[in-house]
This record gives C-alpha cells, sequence and structure tokens, in this order.
C-alpha cells in the first residue's frame, strides 16, 4: 500500500462559552487520545507553542490544555499570502478514568504535546461467596 | 506591518493574515492553497519569510530544495500509537508530503536558510540583488 498522501486539515476555532478578556481567536489543538494498563496518554498539536507557554490542569476530572504562541516574532513581517490562521491553542476532556494528579507528566516535541496521566490503582473485586 | 500593541498585537495579526487568505501573490504557482503542509508568507524588508506548520514531523524527515524561483518541500508524518493501547480518540493524522512552491520573485538559492523549531518550519528566503527594486534619479 503507497502511504497516503497528506491533507491540510483546517484549525478549527475554538468556540467559548464566555467571550475572553483578549480579543483575539483561539483554536482547538488537533489530539490523539490513547490508553494503556497504567496511563491515559493525550497528543495535542500545537505549532508555534515554546514549551515554556503551556499550561496544563487537572480539575474536577477535567483536562485542560492551553498553549500560547509567542506572536513577536511576527514583528516586522508584513503578511504577503496565509492559508493558516495563528493564535493561541486550547483545549479540554472529561477524563473518564481517576487520575494521579502528582504523577502526570509532558514533553513538547516538533509542536506535538505528549502528556500522560497515570490512573490510579483501582480497587480489586472483590469475590462474594454465598453462605 | 505588524505592530506590536502588546494587547492587541494577536488580533492586528490575525487581522492582518486574514487579509491575506487568498492572496494573489501566488497565483504562478502550480499548487494553491489546500495543499499540505500549510504556508504562510511574509515580507520582510527586500526579502521574504515562509512560515510552514508542520507538527509531529521530524526534522529529519523533512527534504528542502531549491532552484531558480522554486522551492520544493517534502517528507513524511508519522503518527504512532504504543501497543496494547485501545484508542480513544484519533485526529491527527500521517502520511506524505511533497510541494513545490514557485515565487513571482527572483530569490538567492544559495543564502536561502532554514529552521524548524516548536513543528514550525520557517524559510528565510533573500531577494535576489538583480530582483531588488532600485530608486531612479530623475536627471
Amino acid at each position: 500500500m503507497s502511504p497516503q498522501e497528506l491533507q491540510v486539515q483546517q484549525k478549527r476555532e475554538l468556540e467559548q462559552k464566555q467571550e475572553g478578556t483578549v480579543p483575539a481567536r483561539s483554536f482547538v489543538a488537533n489530539a490523539d487520545i490513547y490508553e494503556t494498563d497504567e496511563a491515559l496518554v493525550v497528543l495535542l498539536e500545537m505549532p508555534g507553542v515554546d514549551k515554556s507557554h503551556i499550561d496544563i490542569s487537572v480539575e474536577d476530572d477535567v483536562l485542560t490544555v492551553e498553549g500560547r504562541i509567542d506572536f513577536s516574532k511576527y514583528q516586522g513581517l508584513a503578511p504577503l499570502y496565509a492559508e493558516y490562521p495563528v493564535g493561541h491553542y486550547r483545549r479540554g476532556f472529561s477524563l473518564s478514568n481517576r487520575i494521579d494528579q502528582h504523577q502526570i507528566t509532558a514533553e513538547m516535541s516538533d509542536g506535538v504535546l505528549t502528556i500522560t496521566l497515570p490512573k490510579v490503582e483501582e480497587v480489586k473485586p472483590r469475590r462474594i461467596s454465598i453462605g | 506591518m505588524v505592530t506590536l500593541d502588546p494587547l492587541h498585537a494577536l488580533l492586528s495579526l490575525q487581522r492582518a493574515l486574514d487579509r491575506s487568505f487568498d492572496s494573489d501573490w501566488l497565483r504562478g504557482s502550480t499548487t494553491g492553497g489546500g495543499t499540505f503542509p500549510p504556508i504562510n508568507i511574509f515580507q520582510q524588508g527586500d526579502d521574504f519569510v515562509a512560515l510552514i506548520e508542520l507538527p509531529g514531523v521530524s526534522k529529519n524527515d523533512i527534504e528542502l530544495q531549491a532552484k531558480d524561483r522554486s522551492i520544493r518541500l517534502s517528507g513524511s508524518k508519522t503518527v504512532s500509537f504504543q501497543d496494547a493501547a485501545s484508542v480513544h480518540r484519533r485526529e491527527r493524522v500521517s502520511g506524505v508530503f511533497d510541494r513545490t512552491i514557485t515565487l513571482p520573485v527572483q530569490i538567492d538559492v544559495e543564502r536561502l536558510r532554514a529552521d524548524y523549531k516548536d513543528g514550525v518550519l520557517a524559510l528565510f528566503i533573500p531577494r535576489a540583488e538583480s530582483d531588488k527594486p532600485r530608486s531612479i534619479k530623475i536627471g
């Protein structure tokens, strides 16, 4: 099978429940989520975001990730031709598993953030004997 | 020109980009918008800067060639899941790409510079000396 030719994935604009305080548009980062025996792994594509500009939080079983682009590098650049919009990224997921908040790790590589959320050791099922 | 009023800088940038969507600057190019990877092109003084989003593509998987007015960009993107993983959500795509853009100006291929960081490839494209505008004195 020959490899699939890549198509452009248009950035989805973030729909906010409340108006943001900063007058700029944000975007939804493309995500892959998979689960292993030990952890839930979330990968988010956030091109242009440096690892120092990422906020990750878990509150009430909701994972929220925010990545801010460094737009100062656009200073002095006059757009001639554009195919994609630029803005910060934000995304939230309700977690189906209980997560050990203190063991969350994250790494950034080539614009992709990988978050590993270790699951809490579940209580083992108890066998009940009928007397 | 993008100005840096800290509060509105990003908004001005977004608006400036909006105005440049589907501009005909690259009209002479054989491939138009919609081809992967997406490219934004800026003017910086006499020269040009192209910013190309390639999240998840390793630097070693990007091939770059330049000749005359054309720049060819090819490579591949892989997305892998750990073994024995159950997938909850799959939005990222993998595959190959091969795109050539032809600029409407002569470029100095020898001095073209590329920099890859945080999933964004930046091409610094100098305009050829012979192509730079000259002011002409009216005698």
